[in-house]
């Protein structure tokens, strides 16, 4: 329990991507079977007990502790796990430390009454960042800042540590087909055995992705003629497996989303893997991907919303016919197959991506600055795919390009700044800026409506952090006031995807992926653009 | 039996002692001052008369330059000087080089300002030693039950780990620049970490002075920006705090922030000071501590100048042990300092 908590404890304090991968790699290679297979699991959310309350928890500690003491604590420290882990008196020699896998064992066979004495003795005999990560397993979600797909990068780097090369599209295929504490997955990496058998029906397929174009570099080097044009679809990628029985939604990322989207899975219909876009889909039309918004990030779904937002599938691969696996075929054959598939389905909640049909670069590129009515209007711009390209897992450069509409762009005034995380934390690296609004009297102001952190060079961040220290008007803890007025202000072109109505900002709007695209130093700050130029871009 | 209040009362400019005609730790410049340690809301410049151990003596003319008192008086550990019939001695109080409890005789009655003191073993510095009295003036900063300060040498093998973890990346270790710098480099050098610590400009005099009264604290290099960047990766470097998110850390290739203080125990300090690396370590009492001397000192009666008070004086409600707060301003709760 120990190693996992001071993994626990670095993790949650840790923003670098590369910081976490070496913290969860150097514990998976340094502590044995079972416990690193338990904390493998616990950091992909595979083990979920919701042992304990937070109103028990409390109880548990006011017997133990002055209440008037401890709610001075709770006051004080802000989280109720870590003000408990902290005041739990020590009972030194009371018990032995347990271990992490004797921790899940027991949660896992003990009765809800057991459970309780249970993590009282364990609380009396760990140390305090023993108690905090015990308690944070035991009431459910670790929140540590680290994504599934991190912990199996991080697998795949043990792999390395061990001279096999090991893809974390590997680790994702085998996911599905290997369970907690994966003693034969870890066999694998550390070279001991065979990988184990991925055959497991519904399982994930690693996806193949695709890179962003570069207009002036790629486009005279390639052949109209060798690829398949469509457009780019504004929702989820997913992929849909029915197999043998089991069916499966699935997010690039290989997370199961199965639960959320019950309208779709009871739709699949056939048997196979498909890849696709989901979609809010109403009678074959795309709705924007705001309606899409009300149905991610629920468990459940209940019948209002999957009425008002019916969501289905926009099928663009195929990566299973029947029990035949087609990812090594072109992409020519696989769209044929494709097209036959979703016609024999014939699923008002799977329709076919259509492709574009185009002669030159030129033409295409009329194309995507004006798409034709209708469900083009909403796309995020193209995809190109080599007809010949076999389905492969990541990304690999050149079969498939992604090439984005040009995004939105409005002249902003940068209003305050916030220091950035990790390599970032000496800088003021995340701007909130605002445009020009009226009040009743004509008067101009700056409303803020929105934030970016990232859309300039490591040079340009440099002098942004001095304009900052330069002309700071207010602090308030690690944010400053930035002096921003009709005589002086640092005007920032931003570059964003989309804009919606919002009632959470101030402004009433609310951007999709705001970054730095210019930073125009040459501006005066009166001549940035009002909050009507905004609305008028709403989608 | 005479008031304690008679003896030591609180004023604005700080504790005060009517019949010796002094202060302890003054805020202000006054007349006549005991001085019980050199950091600098205690020891401040520009007293008539000050007087300290020798140790706090020099810091204080390092920090502040030679003239910094009229007078200067300096009183060794376990001495005792008489003034208009007031004893005072000074007793180690283990805070930093040369901290000191005052202890005040005076017709029978024995009252004990600790000062900042800790219990826990400190190489660069002597250690505590309770003294039984009537009245106890303790400090509480870190006085709430959730501050229990881990060993040393845990939060040491963690930094330690750390570096070994991230051989590429430099390690920088916000500690304040009197007390805790030193404590750690020694730590370190007991661990067995014999390479060069690098150490900020604002840390050299202290740490020279400190080596001056025989704290051998091993090889220490300025980190100067004319360094290659690559070559403090794997190193450790000593700054004080404030360093950490100054524009001074960007000399240090993907820097490691870690910082020395009791207050990293609370996550959420260590996020809003954006800390990667918490090593908790404090030159103050923890919870178990205060409790523990308190119990140990077994005072007639407790009196708490600064710090979390409260709930100091909760736990005495509780043990039935007559305690009251002098909520003593000037004592700095700063963070950086703890």
């Amino acid at each position: 329990m120990r190693a996992f908590a001071h993994l626990l404890d670095r993790l949650s304090l840790t923003s670098s991507r590369n910081a976490k991968l070496v913290l969860v790699r150097d514990h998976l290679a340094n502590v044995s079977d079972p416990d690193r297979g338990w904390a493998l699991a616990a950091l992909t959310g595979e083990l979920n007990f919701n042992a304990a309350k937070p109103a028990f928890i409390r109880k548990a500690v006011e017997a133990r502790v002055d209440p008037t003491l401890f709610r001075w604590s709770y006051d004080f420290v802000g989280d109720l796990a870590e003000t408990v882990s902290l005041v739990w008196p020590a009972q030194p020699g009371a018990n032995r430390e347990p271990e992490l896998s004797e921790v899940v064992d027991a949660l896992r066979s003990a009765s809800r009454a057991e459970v309780q004495s249970l993590i009282e003795r364990w609380l009396d005999a760990l140390d305090p960042d023993g108690r905090w990560a015990l308690l944070k397993l035991v009431t459910g979600g670790l929140r540590v800042g680290l994504s599934a797909r991190l912990a199996k990068q991080a697998c795949a780097d043990l792999g390395a540590l061990h001279g096999q090369s090991v893809t974390v599209a590997e680790i994702e295929e085998l996911w599905h087909a290997v369970e907690p504490p994966y003693a034969d997955l870890f066999a694998w990496l550390e070279g001991r055995s065979d990988k184990p058998d991925a055959d497991h029906p519904g399982r994930f397929r690693p996806v193949m992705l695709a890179q962003a174009i570069d207009e002036a570099t790629d486009f005279p080097k390639l052949d109209p003629a060798d690829y398949a044009a469509e457009w780019k679809w504004d929702g989820i990628r997913v992929q849909a497996v029915s197999e043998r029985g089991v069916r499966r939604l699935y997010t690039r990322t290989g997370d199961d989303v199965s639960g959320s989207f019950p309208d779709v899975v009871a739709g699949l219909e056939f048997e196979g893997a498909l890849d696709g876009e989901l979609i809010v889909l109403r009678d074959g039309a795309l709705g924007a991907f705001n309606d899409l918004q009300q149905r991610l990030g629920r468990k459940t779904a209940d019948a209002k919303l999957l009425a008002a937002y019916p969501a289905g599938i926009r099928a663009y691969d195929l990566l299973l016919d029947g029990e035949e696996d087609l990812r090594a075929l072109p992409f020519a054959e696989r769209r044929k197959r494709l097209e036959a598939f979703v016609a024999r389905i014939a699923s008002p909640r799977i329709d076919l991506s259509p492709l574009q049909p185009f002669e030159t670069w030129d033409g295409l590129a009329a194309l995507r600055t004006e798409p034709p009515e209708g469900d083009a209007r909403l796309s995020e711009g193209l995809m190109l795919k080599r007809w010949d390209s076999a389905y492969e897992a990541g990304r690999p450069k050149g079969p498939w390009f992604k090439w984005k509409r040009d995004p939105h762009l409005i002249d902003a005034v940068l209003m305050y700044a916030q220091r950035g995380h990790g390599k970032r934390s000496s800088f003021y690296s995340d701007y909130t800026f605002g445009v020009w609004r009226e009040d009743a009297e004509g008067a101009r102001f700056l409303t803020p409506v929105g934030k970016a952190y990232f859309g300039f060079t490591d040079e340009e961040l440099k002098l942004l952090d001095k304009f900052v220290r330069d002309n700071t008007t207010d602090r308030f803890g690690p944010v400053r006031a930035v002096k921003a007025g009709v005589d002086f202000g640092l005007v920032l072109e931003v570059a964003f995807e989309g804009l919606q109505r919002s009632t959470r900002h101030k402004s009433g709007v609310a951007m999709r992926f705001p970054r730095i695209s210019r930073i125009r130093w040459d501006k005066p700050a009166r001549e940035a653009d009002e909050l009507a130029t905004l609305e008028h871009m709403l989608d | 039996m005479l008031k304690p209040e008679s003896l030591l009362c609180p004023k604005p400019d700080g504790l005060y002692c009517p019949p010796g005609d002094f202060y302890i730790d003054p805020v202000r410049p006054v007349d006549r001052a005991v001085i019980t340690h050199g950091h600098s809301d205690h020891a401040r410049s520009g007293h008539h008369v000050a007087a300290a151990t020798p140790e706090t003596l020099a810091i204080m003319g390092e920090r502040y330059g030679q003239d910094f008192a009229h007078t200067v008086e300096p009183i060794a550990y376990g001495q005792t000087v008489t003034r208009n019939g007031v004893e005072i001695t000074l007793v180690p109080a283990g805070h930093v080089l040369g901290s000191a409890q005052a202890v005040i005789r005076w017709k029978g009655l024995t009252m004990v300002v600790s000062g900042d003191y800790k219990r826990r073993r400190d190489p660069t510095c002597a250690a505590f030693e309770p003294v039984p009295c009537d009245v106890f003036i303790s400090e509480a900063t870190f006085g709430l039950p959730i501050f229990r300060h881990p060993p040393d040498g845990d939060e040491i093998a963690k930094l330690l780990k750390s570096v070994k973890q991230f051989p590429e990346r430099a390690h920088l270790v916000g500690a304040y620049a009197l007390g805790k710098a030193q404590r750690i480099i020694m730590l370190l050098r007991e661990a067995g970490w014999d390479r060069t610590i690098y150490i900020h400009g604002a840390l050299e005099r202290l740490c020279a002075l400190y080596q001056a009264h025989g704290i051998d604290l091993g090889p220490l290099a300025p980190a100067t920006t004319d360094a290659a960047k690559g070559q403090f990766a794997g190193e450790i470097i000593v700054a004080p705090p404030s360093a950490l998110q100054d524009r001074w850390s960007r000399r240090f290739p993907d820097p490691v922030a870690a910082f020395a203080s009791g207050w990293m125990r609370v996550r959420a300090r260590a996020r809003q000071r954006g800390v990667e690396l918490p090593i908790i370590l404090s030159d103050h009492a923890d919870w178990g501590e205060l409790t523990d001397t308190i119990r140990e000192v077994a005072p007639g009666e407790l009196w708490i100048t600064h710090g979390r008070e409260e709930a100091l004086l909760r736990w005495c409600e509780l043990q039935g042990i007559k305690a009251r707060a002098l909520a003593l301003v000037g004592y700095e709760d700063d963070e950086d300092d703890g």
